[in-house]
This record gives structure tokens, sequence and C-alpha cells, in this order.
């Protein structure tokens, strides 16, 4: 064994530098909802959802798990099992034409090619008894239309561009043949191959060790800014929106709560949900003293009041009638938008000229 | 401790200061090494190829001490979770004959040599958690019978003690004793975790293994769930050993923690100690891998060449020579034998190789930032 190796201490300033965002919109959710109908009754999964995604921007929609974020990004898709889901309402405009009115064979070209999802766990997300060449094959000749040598071609590049080293002989591998981290990149392969313009990645790293982590995040970061991409994260990890986002949407029972730019977010948050999503998290850069906890459970979808959902778990002191009011989404500040509501915004009084109630 | 002769003493190893006094339980030179036999066997026999050993726990030693917790931290496949199973005997110790396996001491006494009722004091003494709360629980039985089964089985317990028990531990833990009658799934997942814990807590443990406890659970239940074995810790003067790759959670809970690498363990100390002034290049390399709390707090990552190599037949030097940025020396004694942990400072003990401490290029820098 050689032990002679090359020195590589050289730190990466890794893509995370200044931001690529630009001004055109490349997607714009408006009034999304999505429902269910259970034994239950009919559950508001996505309940008015309104955000724009911008080209080379990366969203991060932050919520518990039934907050409705997953099924924002599959509504997106239009993935949305039908029975039991429907999307009710609102228009989903990508790059000018909205998504909803497109038929079932117009959609097939728009899913993998103009958006593409990867999910969270590479596992189930791959198929054992195909090779990797076979499933990134698979999108490119949907989309692309290519065959034989250049669609091996193809394959080969697509793996070299999420950094598969040795992509010619990974690409006949099966995926268990291959660690955690590099199945997340054949996803992350199959996902770009059609130069998408927008990338939903619904928890992507949550499987994945923290350096293995890290390697994927900088991987979409780099891909971000060499195709000017726009990204979704989906995540309840505030640490990967505060390394990966530009702006945020928190979102809570089918609603966005709070969202603006990620600073805004972090040095300013003014839901109550918010604060405490932020302040539960333990630091790693100091001693932290005892966590504030938010009590109590998420809600169950099919019973939700009219009014403020987070009330019953809210720290504030409010009126019982006060919850009851459903909140509107306002612009407090310039592209910060919080729901206004006496039972989960301490500031209320100060943006109560933005509400009539 | 029923038989109280102290006949066997604990033998010192390197990073573990303590005496026997004061750790309820003392692991000297664990090894598990799993016999990996090659593909082509034909009648039982191996036709041609070797046997391999996969060695996951490779020469470990640590203290833990009574109230206290120990954090294990280290990537997939780094034997941490193979730790805890040795601990609560779910794997036996094995080598392939040719070194001891280690032992294991519970209150200054080899569990070798323990009677049989020093034995399953041990069993009832050390308790786990485990980290998915969906696969933990068995989906058909009630509440009542999940918490209540260590009991039946390890005390002499009525059915109705074992009631009262189970409903006050349900109490312990946040929950209400009319819910012991529910089954598992009619709970959400912090309920559930708060199960597992109630289940752990039943026969009143002085240690218990949490392995990931809150890595399955949402964000804001993992607040509730951490203060929850805080206050518990603080109430029973329970010891814990806390199996996390998540840093900043072993910040959050452990006075002491080790980092492991391939099975063998790189630094170890005082959590403080080892946060504030982090020396192997491994443990700087995984936090500078670990997510920022804030936006502008910009750490740059150290990334180590190469990738995880496995743990099957390892180097017999120092395991990390494979995976530093530095240059190794091949005549240097630590490339064919295993150092030792040094004491570098006070409870602070890392492996020192002439290619493993950090150097100035290779250290992560700890940013805080100050908030308004």
């Amino acid at each position: 064994m050689s032990t002679k190796k090359k020195i590589s201490t050289k730190q990466f300033k890794d893509g995370f530098g200044p931001s690529t965002v630009k001004e055109d919109i490349i997607l714009s959710v408006k009034n999304l909802k999505t429902n269910f109908t259970t034994k239950w009754g009919t559950v508001k999964a996505v309940d008015g959802v309104d955000f724009d995604l911008r080209k080379g921007e990366t969203l991060g929609i932050v919520g518990e798990s039934g907050s409705g974020k997953s099924v924002t990004s599959l509504s997106i898709m239009r993935l949305v099992p039908d029975p039991p889901g429907t999307i009710e309402d609102g228009e989903i405009i990508l790059n000018g034409r909205d998504i909803l009115k497109l038929s079932e064979k117009e959609m097939t070209e728009v899913r993998g090619g103009e958006v593409s999802l990867i999910l969270q766990d590479p596992m189930t997300a791959l198929n054992p008894v195909f090779n990797v060449s076979n499933q990134v094959g698979e999108a490119i000749s949907i989309h692309q239309g290519l065959k034989g040598a250049t669609l091996w071609e193809k394959v080969v590049e697509s793996l070299k561009s999420v950094r598969i080293p040795a992509a010619e002989v990974r690409a006949k591998d099966f995926p268990h043949q291959l660690s955690g981290g590099m199945r997340q990149r054949v996803v992350g392969a199959i996902g770009i191959s059609s130069a998408p313009s927008v990338l939903i990645a619904d928890e992507p790293t949550t499987s994945l060790d923290v350096t293995i982590q890290a390697a994927y995040l900088r991987l979409l970061k780099q891909i971000q800014a060499e195709s000017d991409i726009g990204i979704i994260f989906i995540t309840h990890d505030f640490g990967i929106v505060a390394k990966m986002c530009d702006r945020v949407a928190v979102m809570y029972a089918g609603r966005i709560v709070e969202s603006a730019d990620v600073r805004t977010i972090f040095n300013n948050p003014l839901h109550e949900y918010t604060k405490a999503l932020i302040s539960s998290v333990p630091k790693l850069e100091e001693k932290t003293g005892r966590l504030a906890q938010i009590e109590g459970q998420p809600p169950m979808l099919w019973d939700l009041s009219e009014g403020d959902a987070f009330a019953p778990r809210s720290k504030l002191k409010f009126k019982p009638e006060d919850a009851k009011i459903r909140p509107k989404l306002v612009e407090v500040s310039p592209d910060h938008w919080v729901q206004l509501s006496k039972a989960s915004v301490e500031d209320f009084e100060k943006y109560s000229h933005l509400v009539d109630y | 401790m029923t038989s109280k002769t102290k006949n066997s003493s604990v033998p010192y190893a390197p990073g573990c200061n303590s005496n026997s006094d004061n750790s309820i339980l003392q692991v000297r030179n664990l090894r598990k090494w799993f016999n990996v036999k090659s593909a082509f066997r034909f009648a039982g026999r191996d036709l041609f190829g070797t046997t391999s050993w996969l060695k996951a726990v490779d020469d470990v030693s640590f203290d833990i001490e009574y109230g206290k917790t120990f954090g294990l931290v280290g990537e997939s496949g780094c034997g941490k979770t193979t730790t805890g199973k040795l601990i609560l005997q779910l794997e036996k110790l094995s080598t392939d004959g040719s070194v001891d396996a280690g032992n294991i001491f519970f209150k200054g006494e080899d569990l070798k040599n323990l009677s049989d009722a020093g034995k399953k004091e041990y069993r009832t003494s050390i308790q786990a958690v485990f980290q998915d709360p969906w696969s933990s629980l068995n989906p058909r039985m009630r509440v009542r019978d999940v918490i209540g089964e260590p009991l039946k089985i390890a005390t002499k317990m009525t059915r109705s003690q074992i009631n009262s028990r189970v409903s006050e531990v349900l109490e312990e833990v946040g929950l209400h004793s009319y819910q012991s009658n529910l089954f598992p799934h009619e709970f959400s997942g912090g309920q559930r975790q708060r199960i597992g814990i109630a289940r752990a807590l039943a026969l009143q443990p002085e240690l218990i293994i949490l392995d990931e406890p809150v890595s399955a659970l949402d964000v804001s239940i993992r607040a509730q769930i951490m203060n929850l074995l805080v206050d518990l810790q603080k109430e029973h003067n329970l010891a814990y050993i806390l199996i996390a790759h998540n840093l900043a959670t072993v910040r959050y809970m452990c006075h002491q923690m080790a980092v492991m690498y391939l099975g063998v363990i790189q630094e170890m100390g005082d959590t403080e100690a080892i946060f504030n002034d982090p020396m192997h290049i491994y443990t700087n390399a995984l936090i500078s891998a670990a997510l920022p709390s804030h936006p502008d707090i910009e750490r740059e990552e150290i990334i180590l060449p190469g990738e995880v190599v496995s743990p099957i037949d390892p180097p017999s030097g120092d395991v990390f020579m494979t995976r530093t940025p530095l240059e190794v020396d091949e005549k240097h004694e630590y490339f064919s034998t295993r150092p030792n942990l040094v004491e570098k400072s006070k409870n602070h003990w890392v492996i020192d190789t002439p290619w493993s401490l950090a150097t100035k290029e290779n250290r992560v820098k700890m940013a805080s930032l100050e908030l308004d």
C-alpha cells in the first residue's frame, strides 16, 4: 500500500457563496387546496397555499409531519393519489402555464422534464432489479428520446454531473452495490438528467450520515449554481434551512404561517410557531440551556376549526374568540408574510391595521 | 448489589479516569469481531477464499458514571450501536481467539464472575430505548402489557401491583394512566417514544441505553423528549449511554462523549472539552459537516479523502491512517500497531499519531454568533 498520499487539506468554500437568485419567477403556486376524503371526514391537507419560486432560488418549506409540506410537493408533481386525494382549487403556474389544466399525457412530459422530485429514501426510490444505467436512462429516453450509444453517453454524463466517481463502471452497478450517499446521488442524477427548471427535494438527506449529508447538500448547491435550477427543499430541519435556503415558508396544519427570506426568519421571527421551532433545536456552537419545548401535539387535520390552528399550542394569552377568526397571511414588511392572529403573533397590535379583525 | 465481594479489580485503560466507586459500568477492551466467510462454499466447506474478520468493535474501553450521560458518536458502521448491544448482552463478545474479547464490569464486578442474582440485577438495571417508536412496540399488545412485560418477567409483582406501577411510569413520562388500555397505533410518534421510555423505566434501572432516541421524531417533539430524558435523569440519578449522530443533541445531553471510527474510539473526554477544542482530524471533520444553527454561521468543511473504509480486515495500525489528509509515515510504529488514547488536557483523550491530530488547516472554526 502506498502511503505517499497527496496532501489535500484544501478546505472548500463549497458552493455556499452568494445567492444566485434571479428575478424571473419559474413556479407560482396560488391558493392551492388539496383535500383527502377519509372515513373521519375531509382532510384539508393543503389549505390555500401561495408561494413563488425564482430562478436559482432555494425555497425551504418547513413543518412537522402532517403540516402539508409533502402534499404540496405531490400536488406540484400532480402525484396526489386520486381517490382519496383531490386538488380542489388553485393554480400551479410552471414556466407560464397552469399545470393543473394539463392532460395526464402532457403531465407525463412535465413530470421529470420540467419539474422533478427527489424522495427521502433512496432505497425505495430505486428499483432493486434494474441497474443504475437502466433507471437513469429511462428518464432520459422518455424526455429526450435518446437511444443506444447516445443514451449511454448521456447516462454517464449525468452520473458525472452528480460527482459519482468512475461513472462508467458505476452505471452498470445495481442499487444494492452502492452506498447510501451514492444511491441518493443516483436519484439526484435521475432528477436532474432532463435539466428541469424546478427540483423538489423532499427530505433527501434524513437517512444519510452527517458527512455524506454535507457532501450531498454541497452537490445540490453546485448543480444549482451551474444550471440556475429552482429548488424547493422540504424539510423539518432548521439546520438544512440555515445552510441551504434563500427563502423559507413555515407550514402548519396545511397553511403557511410565515414566509420570508432566511435571515429574517432566523433574526426576526414573528409567528409563535416559527419562534418555537427555532428555539427548540439544540445548538452545536455553544452549550444550550434547557430547550424551549412546544407543548401538545400537531392537530388532527380532520377536525380543524376554521380559526387559528396553532392557538391550542400557543404560549400567548388570548381570548378564546380571537382564536376562532381565520387569520390572514399579510405582508408585514417587504417580502415578510405572517399569518396574523392574536393567538399566535405577539406583536399583533403593531400590525393590526393590516387586517380587519 | 447483592454480592459485594471485591475480589476482581477493574484494570486500567487509557481514557478511563474514574474508579469503580463512582462508575456504574466500566467496559475494558471490548471486542466484537464477526466472522465473514467468502462466498465460495460447497457442502459446508470453503472451496477457495479465506475467512475474514469484520471488526465492528475493536478494543473499546470507557466508564459510565452514576447519573451521567455518555455519548457515542460516529458515522454509520463505526460500531456505536454494536457497543450498545454488547452492553445489553444482545450480542456476545467475540474475537478470532487470538486476543481477549474484553470485559464488562458492573459496579466494579466482572460480568463473567457475577452470581445468578447479580446477573439478574444487571439485566434489570440496564434498559434500552430504541430509535424507531413505530417498530419497537408490539402493535398487538396494549400499552399496559408493553410496559408490564418486563415487570412480569423480572419481578414477582402481582397483576394489580404491575398495573399500578404501569400507571405510575405512564404519569412520569407525561401520559395518562387511562391510556394504558390503548394500543400503540393510537398514539403519535412522540407519545410512542414516551411509552418506550416508560417501558425502560418500569424496572427502575440505573442505566438506560438510548439508541438515537429522537432522530425519528418531529422537531417540535424532539425538545419534549430530550427535556423529559434530562428531567428523569435528575430525578432518578439515571446514567445514560446516548448513541447518536447528531452532534448538537450530543452536546446538549452528554457529560462525556467518545468519537468512534471503524470500531475504535478516536477521541474521548468531557463533552465541553471536546467541542471547545476538538483535537482529532476526524472529530473536526464531523463537527465541520454538522448543520449550522443560523444562516450567518459558515463553517468551512473539512473533507477527508476517500470514503468510510470497510471494517472487514481493517489496518493493523491506526485505523484512521487511510482517511487522514496528512502524510502517513510507513516506518512509524503506529503504522503497524494500534496507538492508545493519550491525555492531552484534563479529561480529554485522543489518539496521538503524527497524522491524526488536527493541524491549523484542518481545525474547525466554531464561529459562534452573537445574536441580538
